[in-house]
C-alpha cells in the first residue's frame, strides 16, 4: 500500500496548496463578499461550485455502493438528488436571486415576519449541523484509510484547510475554492470509472455499457442470495419509493447551503443557467454512479465465486485490514455476501462488504496503477470539504446576519460585521471539528431528519411566499409548525434516536419518506389559516409582484435591436 | 443605450398594451411553461421510474429494462433538458416583455 500513500500525499497536498492559493487571491474586505461573493460569480463556474457544494462526502464514497446493494430501488437517491434541480430552477433560484439579499431567513423575515427570520435562521442552524458532521466525519475516515492519519488528525487537517478559505475569504473563497474541488472530484470519479467500463465491456462510457452486464448481475446476485437487480420494490415497497424520491426533490430544493448559492450570480438569468450547468456537473456524477456500481459489484462476485477462502483476490485481503471487507471465520467457500454489519455479525452471511468499498476499490479491481488511486482519495477530500464549507457559511450567515445583529448588536458597522461574522465562522468551524472528531451516536439517522425538516419547512415556505401572495405570516407561521411536527414526531416515532424505541412503519412509510407527507401538510395548513385571516400588506404584496419580473421594463429596447 | 425605466414609450413591443397589463401576460406565460414542464418532470421520474416501472421493464433496449433505465439514468438526462428549455425559453419570454437584464450597452449581461 506504500506506493498508493505515497500518490494520496501528493495529490491531497497539491489540492490543499491550491485552495490555500484560492483562499489567499479572495480575501474579501465588505459583507457582501462575505455572503455572497459580490454577486459577480458567472453562471458556468456558480454551476460547478453548486455541484461540490451539493455533492458530498456521501455521494463520492457511499453512494455508487448504496445503489449496487439496494438494486432497481437505488433509483430513490438518483433521482431525489437530482429531480430537486428542476423545482430549484423553475420555482425558487431566479425570484430569490431577483429579490438579491443575504441569506434564506433574510428573505423569509422580508416576506412574512421578524419572528419567522428567526425561527427559520434557527431550523437553518440545525440542519447545517447535522449535515457537517458526517462531512468532517466523511473526511477524517479519507485520511485515515489513505494516508494513516489516525481519524482526529484528518478531520483537524481538513478543518484547518476550510478555516483558512471560509473565514478569509467567506462566500467568495468557498466559491473558487469549489470550481477547484468540483474539478479534482470529477476528474479523480470518471477515471476509474471509464477504465472500469473499458475493462468489462469495451465500450468506455459507463452510463451505455452497464445495459451488457445486468442480466449477468441479476443471475449472480440471486446465487449469492440477493434480491434480483433490476427488479423494483425488493428494497422499499413501491409508495416509499415513491414517498422518499419525493422528499429528497423537495429537500434538495429546500436546502439552505444549495439555495444560497443562487444569491451569488450576477443575474437572474444567470441563476436559471446556474442551475442548469449544476444539474449537468452533478448529472455527470450521478449517471455514472450506478455503473460503477453495477460494474464493481459483478467484478467482486465473480472474483469470489466458487474460490476457496485460500484463494480470494488480492483485494480482498488488502481492504481487510481497514474492516471494509470481513470473510466469516471458518467459512470455505463463500455461498452469501450482505452489506449489513449487523446482519453479518449474526452469522447470516460468509461475507461482509461494507457500501464504500465499491468507489474505494475499484481503481485497484481494474487494476488501475496506484497514482489513479492517490487522486481517488483527493477526490473524495475535495467532495467532504466543500460540502462541509458551504454548510459552515450558512451556519455563520443564519448566526451572525439573522440572529446577532438583530437581537444583540443592532448598530454594527460594516467593519464590526465582517469581524463578527468571520468570529462566527471560526466558531462554527471549531464546533464542527469536534463533532466529527466525536460524532453522536444518532448522526447516520439525523441526515434523514436533515433533508425532511428541509422538506416540510423551507420549501413550502418559499414556494408560497414567492406564488401566492395572499400567503401571510401567520398561515406560514402554523404551516412550518404542523410539518415540523408530523415529520419530527414520525421520525422520533420510527427510528432509534435520543433513546427512544422504533415502531414499524405505518402503511409502510419510512422516515426518509414522511417529508414529502410533512411539506403537504405545510402547505395546506398555509393555505387554509392564511385565507381566514387578513392578507399580507400592500408594501409585501408588491415585493412579491417584483421579484416576479428579472428586470425593470425597457420599452425603448425593440427599436434598439431592429436597427442593428 | 439609455436606462429607461419608463413603462411606455411610443413603438413598444406590443404586448401588455396600457399600463401594467403586460405583467399578467407576462406570469401567465411563465406559469404555463412551469406548468408543462413540471408535468413532464412527474410523468418520467414518478411516472416512468415508480409507479409504472415494472410494466416498462418488460421492454429491454441495450440490455437495460426500460423502466430500471427511466430510474437510473433516463429521468435524470430529462431534468437537465426541462432546466435547458426553461431558460432559454424565459430568455425569449424576457426579452420579447422587455424585461431582461441587460449591461449598459445593451448586451446581456
Amino acid at each position: 500500500m506504500s506506493d498508493i500513500q505515497t500518490w494520496a500525499l501528493v495529490f491531497v497536498a497539491l489540492s490543499f496548496a491550491v485552495y490555500i492559493y484560492i483562499a489567499w487571491r479572495s480575501r474579501v474586505r465588505e459583507t457582501k463578499g462575505f455572503f455572497v461573493a459580490e454577486q459577480n460569480i458567472p453562471a458556468v463556474a456558480n454551476g460547478a461550485a453548486v455541484a461540490a457544494d451539493w455533492m458530498s462526502a456521501a455521494s463520492f464514497i457511499s453512494m455508487a455502493g448504496l445503489i449496487a446493494f439496494l438494486g432497481s430501488d437505488g433509483s430513490v437517491y438518483l433521482m431525489g438528488w437530482t429531480g430537486g434541480y428542476v423545482l430549484l430552477a423553475l420555482l425558487l433560484a431566479p425570484y430569490l436571486r431577483k429579490w438579491g439579499k443575504f441569506t434564506v431567513p433574510e428573505f423569509v423575515g422580508d416576506r412574512y415576519s421578524e419572528t419567522v427570520r428567526s425561527v427559520a435562521a434557527l431550523v437553518a442552524i440545525i440542519v447545517s449541523f447535522t449535515y457537517v458532521v458526517g462531512q468532517m466525519a466523511g473526511g477524517g475516515i479519507v485520511f485515515s484509510r489513505f494516508l494513516q492519519v489516525p481519524q482526529a488528525g484528518g478531520v483537524a487537517i481538513a478543518a484547518v484547510v476550510i478555516f483558512a478559505y471560509a473565514v478569509f475569504g467567506g462566500m467568495k473563497g468557498i466559491t473558487w475554492t469549489q470550481v477547484a474541488q468540483y474539478t479534482v472530484l470529477i476528474v479523480a470519479y470518471l477515471i476509474p470509472a471509464w477504465a472500469v467500463a473499458q475493462t468489462m465491456t469495451g465500450i468506455a462510457v459507463p452510463q451505455v455499457s452497464f445495459g451488457q452486464i445486468l442480466a449477468e448481475l441479476d443471475a449472480i446476485g440471486q446465487e449469492f442470495g440477493m434480491a434480483v437487480f433490476t427488479e423494483a420494490f425488493t428494497a422499499r415497497p413501491q409508495i416509499d419509493v415513491f414517498l422518499v424520491t419525493m422528499s429528497l426533490m423537495i429537500g434538495t430544493a429546500g436546502l439552505p447551503h444549495v439555495i444560497i448559492r443562487f444569491y451569488t450570480t450576477k443575474t437572474v438569468r444567470g441563476a436559471r443557467y446556474s442551475a442548469l450547468w449544476a444539474l449537468i456537473f452533478i448529472g455527470l456524477l450521478y449517471t455514472t454512479a450506478p455503473a460503477v456500481g453495477a460494474f464493481t459489484k459483478l467484478n467482486m462476485l465473480q472474483g469470489v465465486q466458487g474460490v476457496s477462502t485460500s484463494a480470494l483476490p488480492s483485494w480482498v485481503a488488502n481492504w481487510q485490514a481497514t474492516g471494509l471487507v470481513s470473510v466469516a471465520e471458518g467459512t470455505e467457500t463463500i455461498g452469501t455476501i450482505t452489506n449489513s454489519a449487523d446482519d453479518f455479525a449474526a452469522g447470516q452471511a460468509d461475507m461482509f462488504l461494507n457500501n464504500d468499498i465499491l468507489v474505494l476499490a475499484s481503481p485497484e479491481i481494474a487494476g488501475l496503477p496506484a497514482p489513479i488511486v492517490g487522486l481517488v482519495a483527493a477526490g473524495g477530500l475535495a467532495a467532504a470539504m466543500s460540502t462541509a464549507a458551504g454548510l459552515l457559511l450558512v451556519i455563520s450567515s443564519s448566526a451572525s446576519h439573522d440572529l446577532y445583529f438583530r437581537y444583540v448588536d443592532h448598530h454594527a458597522s460594516e467593519r464590526r460585521r465582517l469581524l463578527v461574522s468571520r468570529i462566527a465562522m471560526g466558531l462554527a468551524v471549531l464546533v464542527s471539528i469536534y463533532f466529527g472528531i466525536n460524532p453522536p451516536a444518532f448522526v447516520a439517522q439525523v441526515v434523514a431528519f436533515a433533508f425532511g425538516l428541509a422538506a416540510s419547512t423551507f420549501f413550502p415556505m418559499l414556494l408560497l411566499g414567492i406564488f401566492w401572495k395572499r400567503a401571510n405570516a401567520i398561515g406560514a407561521v402554523s404551516g412550518m409548525i404542523a410539518g415540523l411536527a408530523l415529520t419530527g414526531t414520525y421520525m422520533i416515532y420510527t427510528l432509534e434516536v435520543f433513546g427512544t424505541q422504533a415502531h414499524e412503519h405505518i402503511a409502510g412509510v419510512s422516515p426518509e419518506g414522511v417529508g414529502a407527507i410533512g411539506a403537504l401538510v405545510n402547505l395546506i395548513v398555509t393555505i387554509v389559516v392564511s385565507k381566514a385571516t387578513r392578507p399580507p400588506s400592500e408594501h409585501v404584496q408588491e415585493m412579491v409582484e417584483r421579484i416576479r419580473y428579472p428586470a425593470a421594463r425597457q420599452v425603448a429596447r425593440s427599436a434598439t435591436r431592429a436597427a442593428e | 443605450m439609455a436606462q429607461s425605466e419608463q413603462e411606455q414609450v411610443p413603438g413598444a413591443p406590443p404586448p401588455g398594451g396600457e399600463g401594467n397589463g403586460w405583467r399578467k401576460e407576462y406570469w401567465s406565460k411563465n406559469l404555463r411553461l412551469m406548468v408543462v414542464l413540471l408535468a413532464i418532470w412527474f410523468v418520467v421520474s414518478f411516472g416512468c421510474g415508480i409507479l409504472f416501472v415494472e410494466q416498462l421493464n418488460q421492454v429491454v433496449i441495450a440490455g437495460f429494462p426500460l423502466g430500471f433505465w427511466f430510474a437510473q439514468q433516463g429521468s435524470i438526462y430529462v431534468f437537465i433538458v426541462l432546466i435547458a428549455v426553461y431558460a432559454l425559453r424565459m430568455d425569449r419570454l424576457d426579452d420579447e416583455y422587455g424585461v431582461s437584464e441587460r449591461n449598459d450597452d445593451g448586451s446581456r449581461s
